[in-house]
Protein backbone atom coordinates (compact mmCIF):
# COMPACT_ATOMS: atom_id res chain seq x y z
CA UNK A 1 0.00 0.00 0.00
CA UNK A 2 2.68 2.49 0.89
CA UNK A 3 3.70 2.64 -2.71
CA UNK A 4 0.18 3.47 -3.93
CA UNK A 5 0.62 6.68 -2.28
CA UNK A 6 4.08 7.39 -2.59
CA UNK A 7 3.04 7.04 -6.54
CA UNK A 8 0.02 9.04 -5.68
CA UNK A 9 2.65 11.88 -4.57
CA UNK A 10 4.39 11.57 -8.10
CA UNK A 11 2.74 14.72 -9.51
CA UNK A 12 3.18 16.64 -6.30
CA UNK A 13 6.83 15.74 -6.51
CA UNK A 14 7.04 16.55 -10.51
CA UNK A 15 5.59 19.53 -10.53
CA UNK A 16 8.20 20.89 -7.68
CA UNK A 17 10.86 19.51 -9.80
CA UNK A 18 9.75 21.68 -12.62
CA UNK A 19 9.50 24.92 -10.15
CA UNK A 20 13.02 24.11 -8.66
CA UNK A 21 14.23 23.98 -12.90
CA UNK A 22 12.42 27.10 -13.68
CA UNK A 23 14.10 28.97 -11.19
CA UNK A 24 17.59 27.40 -11.40
CA UNK A 25 17.99 27.08 -15.04
CA UNK A 26 18.21 30.61 -16.23
CA UNK A 27 20.77 31.60 -13.47
CA UNK A 28 23.00 28.56 -14.05
CA UNK A 29 23.17 29.13 -17.47
CA UNK A 30 24.30 32.64 -16.91
CA UNK A 31 26.94 31.09 -14.64
CA UNK A 32 28.08 28.17 -16.38
CA UNK A 33 28.34 30.44 -19.86
CA UNK A 34 30.21 33.43 -18.38
CA UNK A 35 32.92 30.76 -18.03
CA UNK A 36 33.00 29.89 -21.43
CA UNK A 37 34.85 30.54 -24.39
CA UNK A 38 33.61 33.31 -26.41
CA UNK A 39 33.48 31.11 -29.75
CA UNK A 40 32.17 27.77 -27.75
CA UNK A 41 29.29 30.52 -26.56
CA UNK A 42 27.94 30.95 -29.61
CA UNK A 43 28.20 27.84 -31.45
CA UNK A 44 26.45 25.67 -29.00
CA UNK A 45 24.51 26.14 -25.89
CA UNK A 46 25.16 26.29 -22.54
CA UNK A 47 23.00 22.95 -21.54
CA UNK A 48 24.96 21.11 -24.13
CA UNK A 49 27.79 20.62 -21.33
CA UNK A 50 25.40 18.82 -19.20
CA UNK A 51 25.01 16.29 -22.34
CA UNK A 52 28.47 16.57 -23.18
CA UNK A 53 30.98 17.00 -20.73
CA UNK A 54 33.69 16.19 -22.23
CA UNK A 55 33.37 18.66 -24.75
CA UNK A 56 33.25 21.76 -21.59
CA UNK A 57 36.15 24.22 -22.09
CA UNK A 58 36.22 27.01 -19.51
CA UNK A 59 38.03 30.57 -18.99
CA UNK A 60 38.35 33.39 -16.47
CA UNK A 61 38.87 35.42 -19.83
CA UNK A 62 35.55 36.95 -19.91
CA UNK A 63 35.67 38.16 -16.66
CA UNK A 64 39.48 39.38 -17.06
CA UNK A 65 38.43 41.76 -19.90
CA UNK A 66 34.59 42.84 -17.87
CA UNK A 67 36.94 43.74 -14.91
CA UNK A 68 39.79 45.65 -16.41
CA UNK A 69 38.54 46.91 -19.88
CA UNK A 70 35.35 47.37 -19.89
CA UNK A 71 35.68 48.87 -16.21
CA UNK A 72 33.26 46.24 -13.98
CA UNK A 73 35.96 46.36 -11.23
CA UNK A 74 35.85 49.87 -10.92
CA UNK A 75 31.80 49.65 -11.12
CA UNK A 76 32.22 46.84 -8.42
CA UNK A 77 34.17 49.34 -5.62
CA UNK A 78 31.95 52.31 -6.66
CA UNK A 79 29.04 50.02 -5.50
CA UNK A 80 31.00 49.61 -2.05
CA UNK A 81 31.50 53.18 -2.29
CA UNK A 82 27.90 54.22 -2.92
CA UNK A 83 26.46 51.35 -0.61
CA UNK A 84 28.39 51.26 2.64
CA UNK A 85 28.19 55.42 3.50
CA UNK A 86 24.83 55.49 2.64
CA UNK A 87 23.35 52.41 4.70
CA UNK A 88 25.00 53.56 7.91
CA UNK A 89 23.66 57.10 7.28
CA UNK A 90 20.21 55.96 6.71
CA UNK A 91 20.35 53.30 10.06
CA UNK A 92 21.55 56.76 12.30
CA UNK A 93 19.73 58.82 11.06
CA UNK A 94 16.44 56.62 11.45
CA UNK A 95 17.02 54.70 14.57
CA UNK A 96 17.29 58.29 16.16
CA UNK A 97 14.03 59.51 14.77
CA UNK A 98 12.29 56.04 15.64
CA UNK A 99 13.77 55.86 18.92
CA UNK A 100 11.51 59.56 19.51
CA UNK A 101 8.62 58.19 17.95
CA UNK A 102 8.60 55.22 19.76
CA UNK A 103 9.45 56.31 23.38
CA UNK A 104 9.30 60.21 23.35
CA UNK A 105 5.96 62.48 24.22
CA UNK A 106 5.42 65.24 21.80
CA UNK A 107 3.11 66.78 20.02
CA UNK A 108 2.25 65.49 16.60
CA UNK A 109 3.59 62.32 17.53
CA UNK A 110 0.83 60.45 15.71
CA UNK A 111 0.65 62.52 12.28
CA UNK A 112 4.38 62.26 11.98
CA UNK A 113 3.86 58.24 12.21
CA UNK A 114 1.41 58.04 10.04
CA UNK A 115 3.30 60.47 7.11
CA UNK A 116 5.89 58.36 7.46
CA UNK A 117 4.29 55.43 6.47
CA UNK A 118 2.17 57.20 3.83
CA UNK A 119 5.75 58.35 2.31
CA UNK A 120 7.13 54.68 2.24
CA UNK A 121 5.30 54.07 -1.15
CA UNK A 122 5.33 57.35 -2.82
CA UNK A 123 6.97 57.02 -5.93
CA UNK A 124 10.76 58.20 -6.35
CA UNK A 125 9.55 59.23 -10.09
CA UNK A 126 7.59 62.22 -7.93
CA UNK A 127 11.24 63.91 -6.52
CA UNK A 128 13.58 63.22 -9.07
CA UNK A 129 13.19 66.46 -11.41
CA UNK A 130 13.39 69.02 -8.65
CA UNK A 131 16.52 67.39 -6.98
CA UNK A 132 18.39 67.12 -9.95
CA UNK A 133 17.75 70.45 -10.68
CA UNK A 134 19.22 71.32 -7.09
CA UNK A 135 22.24 69.05 -7.20
CA UNK A 136 22.98 70.80 -10.58
CA UNK A 137 23.44 73.81 -9.26
CA UNK A 138 25.40 72.57 -6.31
CA UNK A 139 27.22 70.28 -8.76
CA UNK A 140 26.43 66.85 -6.52
CA UNK A 141 25.33 65.38 -10.05
CA UNK A 142 27.62 62.85 -10.71
CA UNK A 143 29.10 62.87 -6.72
CA UNK A 144 28.76 60.04 -4.28
CA UNK A 145 27.56 62.66 -1.64
CA UNK A 146 25.04 63.31 -3.93
CA UNK A 147 23.80 59.69 -4.25
CA UNK A 148 24.54 58.98 -0.27
CA UNK A 149 22.30 61.92 0.49
CA UNK A 150 19.36 60.98 -1.93
CA UNK A 151 19.03 57.66 -1.16
CA UNK A 152 19.08 58.24 2.53
CA UNK A 153 16.29 60.13 1.88
CA UNK A 154 14.46 57.63 -0.48
CA UNK A 155 15.44 54.69 2.76
CA UNK A 156 13.78 56.30 5.56
CA UNK A 157 10.93 56.20 5.56
CA UNK A 158 10.80 52.33 5.35
CA UNK A 159 13.44 52.40 7.52
CA UNK A 160 12.15 54.65 10.70
CA UNK A 161 9.18 52.40 10.15
CA UNK A 162 10.76 49.13 10.60
CA UNK A 163 12.83 50.32 13.68
CA UNK A 164 9.98 52.26 15.05
CA UNK A 165 7.77 49.25 15.21
CA UNK A 166 10.54 46.98 16.90
CA UNK A 167 10.92 49.77 19.53
CA UNK A 168 7.75 50.03 20.21
CA UNK A 169 7.20 46.48 21.08
CA UNK A 170 10.23 46.67 23.67
CA UNK A 171 8.31 46.50 27.16
CA UNK A 172 7.98 49.92 28.83
CA UNK A 173 9.02 48.53 31.90
CA UNK A 174 12.35 48.94 31.03
CA UNK A 175 12.47 51.90 30.03
CA UNK A 176 10.43 53.42 32.63
CA UNK A 177 12.79 51.67 35.46
CA UNK A 178 15.32 53.41 33.56
CA UNK A 179 14.46 57.06 33.83
CA UNK A 180 13.36 56.28 37.54
CA UNK A 181 17.00 55.51 37.86
CA UNK A 182 17.99 58.83 36.15
CA UNK A 183 19.04 58.32 33.03
CA UNK A 184 18.04 60.48 30.28
CA UNK A 185 17.27 59.62 26.46
CA UNK A 186 20.89 59.65 25.50
CA UNK A 187 21.61 56.58 27.74
CA UNK A 188 18.13 54.88 27.22
CA UNK A 189 19.49 55.02 23.68
CA UNK A 190 22.91 54.27 23.29
CA UNK A 191 23.16 51.57 26.70
CA UNK A 192 19.41 50.21 26.26
CA UNK A 193 18.29 50.42 23.24
CA UNK A 194 20.77 50.25 20.64
CA UNK A 195 22.34 45.98 22.22
CA UNK A 196 18.91 45.33 22.72
CA UNK A 197 18.30 46.16 18.75
CA UNK A 198 21.09 44.46 17.11
CA UNK A 199 19.23 41.83 15.40
CA UNK A 200 16.58 43.95 13.90
CA UNK A 201 19.35 46.42 13.00
CA UNK A 202 21.41 43.66 11.10
CA UNK A 203 18.01 43.16 9.15
CA UNK A 204 17.53 46.72 8.44
CA UNK A 205 21.20 47.59 7.33
CA UNK A 206 20.83 44.32 5.09
CA UNK A 207 18.22 45.28 3.15
CA UNK A 208 19.10 49.01 3.01
CA UNK A 209 22.58 48.13 1.70
CA UNK A 210 20.97 45.19 -0.78
CA UNK A 211 18.79 47.73 -1.50
CA UNK A 212 20.87 50.63 -2.13
CA UNK A 213 23.34 48.25 -3.71
CA UNK A 214 20.69 46.73 -6.79
CA UNK A 215 18.93 49.87 -7.79
CA UNK A 216 19.10 51.64 -11.07
CA UNK A 217 17.09 54.34 -10.93
CA UNK A 218 18.83 56.66 -8.63
CA UNK A 219 22.20 55.84 -9.94
CA UNK A 220 20.84 56.10 -13.60
CA UNK A 221 19.35 59.51 -12.71
CA UNK A 222 21.88 60.89 -10.07
CA UNK A 223 25.20 59.63 -12.15
CA UNK A 224 24.03 59.08 -15.46
CA UNK A 225 26.29 60.74 -17.25
CA UNK A 226 29.56 59.90 -15.49
CA UNK A 227 30.93 56.28 -16.08
CA UNK A 228 33.96 56.77 -13.92
CA UNK A 229 31.36 56.40 -10.67
CA UNK A 230 28.76 54.40 -12.04
CA UNK A 231 27.95 51.49 -9.48
CA UNK A 232 27.01 48.14 -10.78
CA UNK A 233 24.10 47.74 -11.85
CA UNK A 234 23.87 50.83 -13.82
CA UNK A 235 27.45 49.93 -15.01
CA UNK A 236 25.90 46.47 -16.20
CA UNK A 237 22.60 48.29 -17.98
CA UNK A 238 24.89 50.22 -20.06
CA UNK A 239 27.06 47.45 -21.34
CA UNK A 240 23.73 46.23 -22.22
CA UNK A 241 23.35 49.15 -24.06
CA UNK A 242 26.70 49.38 -26.00
CA UNK A 243 27.70 45.21 -26.43
CA UNK A 244 24.04 43.96 -26.00
CA UNK A 245 25.08 40.78 -28.38
CA UNK A 246 28.23 40.12 -26.44
CA UNK A 247 26.64 37.34 -24.31
CA UNK A 248 30.75 36.18 -23.15
CA UNK A 249 30.76 39.78 -21.80
CA UNK A 250 27.51 40.48 -19.95
CA UNK A 251 26.83 37.05 -18.39
CA UNK A 252 30.66 37.83 -16.93
CA UNK A 253 28.90 41.10 -15.89
CA UNK A 254 25.80 40.34 -15.05
CA UNK A 255 27.42 37.49 -12.55
CA UNK A 256 30.03 40.15 -10.66
CA UNK A 257 27.13 42.23 -10.35
CA UNK A 258 25.31 39.25 -8.29
CA UNK A 259 28.16 38.00 -6.40
CA UNK A 260 27.57 39.78 -3.23
CA UNK A 261 24.22 40.10 -3.21
CA UNK A 262 24.37 35.65 -3.30
CA UNK A 263 26.58 35.82 -0.67
CA UNK A 264 24.65 38.03 1.49
CA UNK A 265 21.60 35.89 1.03
CA UNK A 266 23.50 32.59 1.42
CA UNK A 267 25.09 33.94 4.53
CA UNK A 268 22.58 36.11 6.13
CA UNK A 269 19.29 34.41 4.97
CA UNK A 270 17.45 34.58 8.45
CA UNK A 271 18.03 38.30 8.32
CA UNK A 272 17.36 38.76 4.76
CA UNK A 273 14.11 37.35 4.72
CA UNK A 274 12.76 39.06 7.94
CA UNK A 275 13.79 42.25 6.11
CA UNK A 276 11.96 41.73 3.06
CA UNK A 277 9.05 40.59 5.11
CA UNK A 278 8.94 43.44 7.12
CA UNK A 279 10.09 45.82 3.82
CA UNK A 280 6.51 44.02 2.23
CA UNK A 281 5.23 47.75 2.24
CA UNK A 282 7.69 48.83 0.19
CA UNK A 283 6.83 47.24 -2.75
CA UNK B 1 4.95 57.62 28.97
CA UNK B 2 6.50 59.44 30.55
CA UNK B 3 10.47 60.19 30.00
CA UNK B 4 13.00 61.47 31.46
CA UNK B 5 12.60 64.99 33.61
CA UNK B 6 11.34 68.21 31.98
CA UNK B 7 14.89 69.57 31.63
CA UNK B 8 15.45 67.40 28.55
CA UNK B 9 12.59 69.05 26.86
CA UNK B 10 14.40 69.83 23.40
CA UNK B 11 14.59 65.95 23.41
CA UNK B 12 12.49 64.95 20.69
CA UNK B 13 13.50 67.93 18.21
CA UNK B 14 17.24 67.02 18.91
CA UNK B 15 16.27 63.31 18.01
CA UNK B 16 13.62 64.02 14.82
CA UNK B 17 15.62 66.72 13.79
CA UNK B 18 17.82 65.05 10.75
CA UNK B 19 15.10 62.77 9.89
CA UNK B 20 12.82 65.92 9.10
CA UNK B 21 15.77 67.60 7.17
CA UNK B 22 15.84 64.38 4.92
CA UNK B 23 12.43 63.71 4.43
CA UNK B 24 11.65 67.59 3.98
CA UNK B 25 14.89 68.07 1.18
CA UNK B 26 14.39 65.05 -0.43
CA UNK B 27 10.45 64.05 -0.11
CA UNK B 28 8.25 66.40 0.82
CA UNK B 29 9.44 69.93 -0.59
CA UNK B 30 10.28 68.12 -4.09
CA UNK B 31 7.01 66.17 -4.65
CA UNK B 32 5.31 69.60 -4.16
CA UNK B 33 7.61 71.33 -6.70
CA UNK B 34 6.81 68.38 -8.91
CA UNK B 35 3.29 69.48 -8.82
CA UNK B 36 4.00 72.87 -9.42
CA UNK B 37 6.54 71.76 -12.41
CA UNK B 38 3.70 69.95 -14.23
CA UNK B 39 1.61 72.52 -15.23
CA UNK B 40 4.82 74.47 -16.37
CA UNK B 41 6.59 73.58 -19.98
CA UNK B 42 9.64 72.03 -20.77
CA UNK B 43 11.89 74.03 -19.09
CA UNK B 44 9.38 75.11 -16.54
CA UNK B 45 9.72 78.91 -17.87
CA UNK B 46 5.74 79.40 -19.06
CA UNK B 47 2.73 77.94 -17.35
CA UNK B 48 0.59 76.05 -19.77
CA UNK B 49 -2.33 75.14 -17.21
CA UNK B 50 -3.30 71.24 -17.77
CA UNK B 51 -1.49 70.75 -21.54
CA UNK B 52 1.01 68.17 -20.23
CA UNK B 53 -1.83 66.18 -18.71
CA UNK B 54 -3.49 66.54 -21.90
CA UNK B 55 -0.53 65.01 -23.48
CA UNK B 56 -0.19 62.47 -20.96
CA UNK B 57 -3.42 61.02 -21.89
CA UNK B 58 -3.76 61.73 -25.43
CA UNK B 59 0.06 60.64 -27.25
CA UNK B 60 0.64 57.29 -28.07
CA UNK B 61 3.15 56.33 -26.53
CA UNK B 62 2.00 57.01 -23.17
CA UNK B 63 -1.49 55.11 -24.33
CA UNK B 64 0.71 52.07 -24.88
CA UNK B 65 2.29 52.30 -21.44
CA UNK B 66 -1.20 52.57 -20.05
CA UNK B 67 -2.16 49.69 -21.49
CA UNK B 68 1.15 47.68 -20.67
CA UNK B 69 0.68 48.71 -17.02
CA UNK B 70 -2.93 47.29 -17.39
CA UNK B 71 -1.79 44.30 -18.54
CA UNK B 72 1.26 43.93 -15.90
CA UNK B 73 -1.30 44.52 -13.25
CA UNK B 74 -3.63 41.76 -14.86
CA UNK B 75 -1.11 39.18 -15.34
CA UNK B 76 1.53 39.95 -13.27
CA UNK B 77 -0.52 39.72 -9.76
CA UNK B 78 -2.48 36.85 -10.73
CA UNK B 79 0.35 34.69 -11.41
CA UNK B 80 2.66 35.79 -8.68
CA UNK B 81 0.37 36.13 -6.10
CA UNK B 82 -1.28 32.45 -7.68
CA UNK B 83 2.04 30.62 -8.04
CA UNK B 84 3.11 31.79 -3.95
CA UNK B 85 -0.27 30.62 -3.17
CA UNK B 86 0.02 27.33 -4.67
CA UNK B 87 3.40 26.92 -3.76
CA UNK B 88 2.87 27.83 0.17
CA UNK B 89 -0.18 24.62 0.12
CA UNK B 90 2.05 22.64 -1.53
CA UNK B 91 5.62 22.38 -0.24
CA UNK B 92 3.52 22.24 3.23
CA UNK B 93 3.17 18.63 2.20
CA UNK B 94 6.76 17.91 1.32
CA UNK B 95 9.74 17.50 3.30
CA UNK B 96 12.26 19.62 1.14
CA UNK B 97 9.92 22.65 1.28
CA UNK B 98 13.00 25.14 3.32
CA UNK B 99 15.17 23.94 0.05
CA UNK B 100 12.84 24.94 -2.39
CA UNK B 101 11.33 28.36 -0.44
CA UNK B 102 14.80 29.35 -0.53
CA UNK B 103 15.74 28.51 -4.41
CA UNK B 104 12.61 30.39 -5.16
CA UNK B 105 13.13 33.10 -3.22
CA UNK B 106 17.05 33.52 -4.57
CA UNK B 107 15.90 35.92 -7.16
CA UNK B 108 14.23 38.54 -4.58
CA UNK B 109 18.32 38.90 -3.78
CA UNK B 110 19.45 39.91 -7.19
CA UNK B 111 19.04 43.16 -9.09
CA UNK B 112 16.29 43.52 -11.47
CA UNK B 113 18.77 44.51 -13.72
CA UNK B 114 20.63 41.39 -13.49
CA UNK B 115 17.85 39.42 -13.38
CA UNK B 116 17.00 41.46 -16.78
CA UNK B 117 20.14 40.28 -18.60
CA UNK B 118 19.32 36.86 -16.94
CA UNK B 119 16.58 36.48 -19.09
CA UNK B 120 17.28 38.13 -21.72
CA UNK B 121 19.86 35.08 -22.45
CA UNK B 122 16.94 32.71 -22.02
CA UNK B 123 15.11 34.47 -24.55
CA UNK B 124 18.38 35.07 -27.42
CA UNK B 125 16.91 34.79 -30.58
CA UNK B 126 19.25 33.33 -33.60
CA UNK B 127 18.05 32.55 -37.30
CA UNK B 128 17.00 28.91 -37.28
CA UNK B 129 20.08 28.44 -39.46
CA UNK B 130 22.39 28.92 -36.44
CA UNK B 131 22.66 27.10 -33.13
CA UNK B 132 20.27 28.65 -30.66
CA UNK B 133 21.69 30.13 -27.37
CA UNK B 134 18.97 30.82 -25.77
CA UNK B 135 17.16 27.74 -23.50
CA UNK B 136 13.61 28.87 -24.71
CA UNK B 137 14.21 28.91 -28.34
CA UNK B 138 16.34 26.19 -28.44
CA UNK B 139 13.56 24.01 -26.65
CA UNK B 140 10.95 24.97 -29.37
CA UNK B 141 13.15 23.94 -32.22
CA UNK B 142 13.84 21.01 -30.53
CA UNK B 143 10.37 20.51 -30.61
CA UNK B 144 10.04 21.38 -34.68
CA UNK B 145 8.96 24.79 -34.07
CA UNK B 146 10.77 27.77 -36.01
CA UNK B 147 13.20 30.46 -33.27
CA UNK B 148 10.97 33.30 -31.48
CA UNK B 149 11.36 36.78 -30.95
CA UNK B 150 10.48 36.61 -27.55
CA UNK B 151 11.22 40.68 -27.05
CA UNK B 152 10.36 41.72 -30.91
CA UNK B 153 6.65 40.02 -31.27
CA UNK B 154 4.17 42.32 -30.29
CA UNK B 155 1.82 43.08 -28.80
CA UNK B 156 1.60 40.44 -26.47
CA UNK B 157 4.27 37.60 -26.15
CA UNK B 158 7.20 40.04 -25.67
CA UNK B 159 5.30 42.04 -22.99
CA UNK B 160 4.34 38.51 -21.19
CA UNK B 161 7.56 37.52 -21.83
CA UNK B 162 9.23 40.70 -19.94
CA UNK B 163 6.09 40.12 -17.63
CA UNK B 164 7.51 36.82 -16.88
CA UNK B 165 10.77 38.07 -15.23
CA UNK B 166 8.51 40.34 -13.02
CA UNK B 167 7.01 36.77 -11.89
CA UNK B 168 10.12 34.71 -11.52
CA UNK B 169 12.08 37.54 -9.27
CA UNK B 170 8.41 38.15 -7.06
CA UNK B 171 7.02 34.39 -6.60
CA UNK B 172 9.31 33.44 -3.82
CA UNK B 173 7.98 37.16 -1.71
CA UNK B 174 4.63 35.58 -2.34
CA UNK B 175 5.52 32.32 -1.28
CA UNK B 176 6.97 33.14 1.74
CA UNK B 177 4.37 35.37 3.04
CA UNK B 178 1.50 33.49 2.09
CA UNK B 179 3.15 30.25 3.37
CA UNK B 180 3.86 32.32 6.96
CA UNK B 181 0.11 33.30 6.95
CA UNK B 182 -0.63 29.09 6.08
CA UNK B 183 1.28 27.92 8.56
CA UNK B 184 -1.28 29.89 11.03
CA UNK B 185 -3.88 27.79 10.13
CA UNK B 186 -5.01 25.37 12.91
CA UNK B 187 -4.60 21.76 11.65
CA UNK B 188 -7.29 20.42 13.51
CA UNK B 189 -9.76 22.28 11.47
CA UNK B 190 -8.18 21.26 8.14
CA UNK B 191 -8.20 17.66 9.54
CA UNK B 192 -11.80 17.58 10.93
CA UNK B 193 -12.70 19.17 7.34
CA UNK B 194 -11.42 16.25 5.90
CA UNK B 195 -12.86 13.69 8.33
CA UNK B 196 -16.28 15.02 7.06
CA UNK B 197 -15.69 13.36 3.99
CA UNK B 198 -14.33 17.52 1.94
CA UNK B 199 -12.48 16.78 -0.83
CA UNK B 200 -9.07 19.14 -1.03
CA UNK B 201 -10.61 21.36 -3.48
CA UNK B 202 -13.04 22.22 -0.72
CA UNK B 203 -10.51 22.35 2.27
CA UNK B 204 -8.67 24.78 -0.23
CA UNK B 205 -11.88 27.28 -1.27
CA UNK B 206 -13.73 27.03 1.82
CA UNK B 207 -10.86 26.91 5.06
CA UNK B 208 -7.64 27.98 3.51
CA UNK B 209 -8.90 30.92 1.12
CA UNK B 210 -11.23 32.48 3.70
CA UNK B 211 -8.71 32.43 6.56
CA UNK B 212 -5.70 33.85 4.22
CA UNK B 213 -7.87 36.70 3.02
CA UNK B 214 -5.96 39.60 4.89
CA UNK B 215 -3.05 38.27 4.02
CA UNK B 216 -3.99 37.72 0.40
CA UNK B 217 -4.78 41.19 0.36
CA UNK B 218 -1.50 42.88 1.19
CA UNK B 219 0.61 40.77 -1.19
CA UNK B 220 -1.41 41.81 -3.83
CA UNK B 221 -1.65 45.68 -2.73
CA UNK B 222 2.14 44.78 -2.84
CA UNK B 223 2.48 43.55 -6.30
CA UNK B 224 0.22 46.13 -7.16
CA UNK B 225 2.74 48.76 -6.25
CA UNK B 226 5.48 47.55 -7.90
CA UNK B 227 3.31 47.21 -11.04
CA UNK B 228 2.63 50.93 -11.10
CA UNK B 229 6.39 51.88 -10.43
CA UNK B 230 8.08 48.65 -12.95
CA UNK B 231 11.05 50.42 -14.55
CA UNK B 232 14.55 48.23 -14.37
CA UNK B 233 13.35 45.28 -15.86
CA UNK B 234 11.82 47.45 -19.28
CA UNK B 235 14.64 49.32 -19.30
CA UNK B 236 17.46 46.75 -19.36
CA UNK B 237 15.40 44.44 -21.41
CA UNK B 238 13.48 46.46 -24.21
CA UNK B 239 13.90 50.35 -23.46
CA UNK B 240 10.20 50.31 -24.62
CA UNK B 241 10.46 49.20 -27.92
CA UNK B 242 8.31 47.33 -29.68
CA UNK B 243 5.21 48.36 -27.58
CA UNK B 244 6.28 47.56 -24.34
CA UNK B 245 6.61 50.79 -23.08
CA UNK B 246 5.52 51.57 -19.27
CA UNK B 247 5.07 54.53 -17.44
CA UNK B 248 8.21 55.00 -15.58
CA UNK B 249 10.05 54.27 -18.36
CA UNK B 250 8.22 57.08 -20.11
CA UNK B 251 9.37 58.97 -17.77
CA UNK B 252 12.36 58.74 -17.44
CA UNK B 253 12.63 59.11 -21.01
CA UNK B 254 10.83 62.40 -21.16
CA UNK B 255 13.27 64.04 -18.16
CA UNK B 256 16.34 62.84 -19.85
CA UNK B 257 15.98 61.75 -23.46
CA UNK B 258 13.79 65.01 -24.44
CA UNK B 259 14.23 67.30 -21.21
CA UNK B 260 11.06 67.65 -21.07
CA UNK B 261 10.14 68.77 -17.49
CA UNK B 262 6.70 69.36 -17.46
CA UNK B 263 5.89 66.55 -19.33
CA UNK B 264 7.84 64.25 -17.24
CA UNK B 265 6.45 66.46 -14.32
CA UNK B 266 2.96 65.51 -15.35
CA UNK B 267 4.10 61.62 -15.94
CA UNK B 268 5.17 61.61 -12.41
CA UNK B 269 2.16 62.99 -10.55
CA UNK B 270 -0.37 60.37 -12.26
CA UNK B 271 2.26 57.80 -11.44
CA UNK B 272 1.83 59.11 -7.55
CA UNK B 273 -1.82 59.68 -7.81
CA UNK B 274 -2.66 56.14 -8.93
CA UNK B 275 -0.35 54.83 -6.19
CA UNK B 276 -2.58 57.26 -3.46
CA UNK B 277 -5.40 54.14 -2.60
CA UNK B 278 -2.47 52.19 -1.83
CA UNK B 279 -1.19 55.05 0.83
CA UNK B 280 -4.53 55.03 2.41
CA UNK B 281 -4.59 51.24 2.58
CA UNK B 282 -1.31 51.49 3.71
CA UNK B 283 -1.68 53.81 6.41
CA UNK B 284 -5.19 52.29 7.19
CA UNK B 285 -3.96 48.82 7.91
CA UNK B 286 -1.26 50.98 9.98
CA UNK B 287 -3.44 52.15 12.24
CA UNK B 288 -5.32 48.92 12.59
CA UNK B 289 -1.93 47.45 13.93
CA UNK B 290 -1.87 49.98 16.25
CA UNK B 291 -5.00 49.65 17.67
CA UNK B 292 -3.68 45.83 18.46
CA UNK B 293 -1.22 46.88 20.26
Amino acid sequence: MRWRRRLSRLPLHLFLLAVVLIWLAPSLGLFVSSFRPKEDLYSSGWWTLISDPSRARFTLENYRQVLLREGMGRAFLNSFIIAVPTTLLTIGVAALAAYALAWMDFRGRQILLVSVVGLIVVPLQLSLIPILRIYRTLHLNGTFPGVWLAHTGFGLPFMIYLLRNFFAALPSELFESAFIDGASHFTAFTRLLLPLSVPVLASAAIFQFLWVWNDLLVALVFLGGYEQVAPLPLKLALLVGSRGQDWHLLTAAAFISMIVPLMVFLSLQRYFVRGILAGALKG
Amino acid sequence: MEGPGRGTRPGPRLYLAPALVFLGLFLVYPSIRTIVLSFYGPRSQNFVGFHNYLTAFTSSSMLTAFRNNLLWLLVFTFFSVGMGLVLAVLLDRVRYEALVKSIVFLPMAISYVAAGVIWKFMYAYRPASAAQIGLLNAIVVALGGKPIGWLIERPWINNLALIAVGVWVWTGFCTVVISAAYKGIPKEMLEAARIDGASEWQVFLRITIPFLKSTLAMVTTTMIVFVLKVFDIVYVMTNGAYDTEVIANRMYKEMFLYQNYGLASAIAVILFLLIVPFILINIRRFRAQEAVR
